[in-house]
């Protein structure tokens, strides 16, 4: 089993899992929600019947606010009823925080002159898409590489030939999902119970260096051409700044178990993304005259300078 | 003693870290964004390689070869939290900046490559020198990058305007930190081939 056949089976696994994970919660949620962001000012809310356009468009008539502080409420500037009258935009004079939850309550909702009663509607985005916003913008708009410069040791060390970098690639991607989730899980489960969260450094390497052990282990015997292929990657792994950085970024901003796996997912898949890119034009560099004092390294990073800049084109790139 | 000396000149400009080893190069891009924050990272490696340089230089007969790495790593996360308690007392806001980067000296190829290069092999005394010139090292090439690009980025120093207008704004963005380790490396090499006259082979692999 070369590389080639290598890096195949592993996306035919990798993939299923993925496309699950974004379906799955999406399938639980869908039955609450009952109304939508449209844009970043935006709420949809569909009343289920044709409401009167006089009533509808009374900004009194709502009140909206975020599920966590029911105090603040948040002004309606204007309503836009649909031809069909069943359901209504509401915009919003500031922008809406869409990472979080939305309330709102439609007072004495009338329809054909008749009073219905009050209506609630629940707003947030589906668990689906606030996984692929993290996956979207752990890989391309944060690339960890060129936006946050973590892991350039190793980025710079296995980028000059495209198989090594295809390689690493691999390894580092499935290294870096299954200890995101392990890191997770003992913080969760073992330091924040036992309030030992300043040890989270030493326990997170720790955790990673004993997993990449095991692996090494496992691999040799099970698979000794693969060993072969990729046990100089797997001991530099540990040296990659990034494998203790996604665990730390995920204590800190208190993700779930779901969101810890696609962040380690989006991050490894857009180190391989750039180590390919990389090697791609290191490769060419080689045939090229550079001046004596810029070759190896210096017009390296020359060349990674104008990647980053290219990257910079997707800040503030967003699909939902 | 002079050897000693030697050993802290060793650091700071023929094996400097950033420019000529090219190790931990994640930091030297990521936080010099102003000499402020450079300072403050550079200091918390000094502390760091000085106190675990001498941690392994002491226990050096208790590790066992074969297990050297992982307690090599665990050394260096006891001193890395040390400096992560101790960081926010003496200066809060400027620590926020580089809280990570503090957390993610762990992983910091330098000083791991030290410990297995030099404390596991010598005594405490040139031990203790070398993680200082190491540091130092370090810190002049933070300071170095974080000075460039606050000044082309900002027209500031330290934080006080000195030119009051942002020359090169892309200087403090994401590519500016590659370009400019870039263009010292090439300077380096060119004093080197200056005074030995060989053409250099520049930089370590990783």
């Amino acid at each position: 089993m070369n590389v080639k056949q290598f890096s195949n089976v592993a996306l035919l696994i990798v993939l299923p899992i993925f496309l699950f994970l974004m379906i799955f919660p999406t399938l639980v949620h869908a039955a609450t929600g009952s109304g939508s962001f449209k844009k970043d000012t935006e709420i949809q809310i569909s009343f289920g019947a044709p409401v009167d356009e006089t009533w509808a468009n009374d900004p009194a008539n709502y009140r909206v606010f975020q599920k966590t502080d029911p105090d603040i409420e948040i002004p309606v500037t204007s309503i836009t009823l649909s031809p069909r009258k069943t359901s209504a935009v509401l915009t919003f004079g500031e922008a809406l925080n869409l990472s979080s939850e939305y309330e709102v309550q439609a007072k004495n909702v009338t329809s054909d002159g008749k009073v219905l009663g009050n209506v609630e509607f629940l707003v947030k985005k589906s668990e689906g898409q606030i996984l692929f916003t993290i996956f979207l913008g752990a890989m391309l708009i944060n690339n960890f590489v060129f936006t946050k410069y973590l892991g350039l040791c190793i980025f710079f060390g296995v980028s000059q030939k495209k198989e090594t970098a295809i390689g690493m690639g691999i390894t580092f991607t499935i290294v870096m999902v299954l200890s995101a989730v392990m890191c997770w899980a003992l913080l969760t489960f073992v330091l924040q119970p036992l309030h030992l969260g300043f040890l989270q450094i030493i326990v997170f390497i720790g955790t990673v260096a004993i997993f990449v052990q095991a692996v090494d282990t496992i691999l040799r015997k099970v698979n000794p051409y693969l060993f072969k292929k990729l046990g100089v990657f797997l001991v530099l792994i540990v040296t990659n700044c990034i494998i203790l950085a996604v665990p730390l970024i995920n204590a800190d901003s208190g993700n779930g178990p779901f969101e810890s796996l696609t962040l380690g997912l989006g991050a490894g898949l857009g180190f391989a993304l750039a180590l390919f890119l990389m090697s791609c034009v290191r490769e060419k560099l080689e045939l090229c005259r550079v001046p004596a004092m810029f070759k190896g390294l210096p017009i390296a990073f020359v060349v990674a300078g104008v990647f980053a800049l290219s990257f910079l084109g997707f800040s503030g790139f967003s699909i939902f | 003693m002079s050897s000693n000396l030697k050993l802290i000149w060793n650091g700071l400009i023929p094996e400097n870290p950033i420019f000529r080893l090219a190790l931990s190069m994640c930091p030297a891009v990521a936080v010099t964004t102003s000499v402020e924050n450079g300072l403050m990272l550079g200091l918390a490696v000094v502390f760091v390689q000085v106190f675990s340089s001498c941690t392994v230089s002491i226990f050096k007969s208790f590790i066992h070869p074969r297990i050297r790495i992982p307690a090599y790593v665990i050394v260096i996360a006891l001193w890395v939290t040390v400096i992560d308690m101790i960081l926010p007392v003496i200066s809060p806001d400027v620590y926020k900046k580089v809280e990570l980067f503090v957390k993610l000296i762990v992983v910091f190829a330098i000083i791991i490559s030290r410990l297995e290069l030099f404390a596991s092999k010598e005594p405490l005394i040139p031990s203790f020198f070398d993680g200082l010139g190491m540091g130092f090292g370090f810190l002049f090439g933070l300071c170095l990058i974080g000075a460039i690009r606050e000044f082309f980025g900002t027209g500031q120093l330290f934080g006080y305007d000195i030119l009051g207008f942002n020359p090169l704004l892309i200087m403090v963005l994401p590519a500016g930190g590659f370009f400019v380790i870039g263009f010292i490396m090439a300077i380096f090499n060119w004093f080197e081939y200056k005074i030995t006259g060989k053409i250099p082979t520049s930089g370590g692999a990783h």
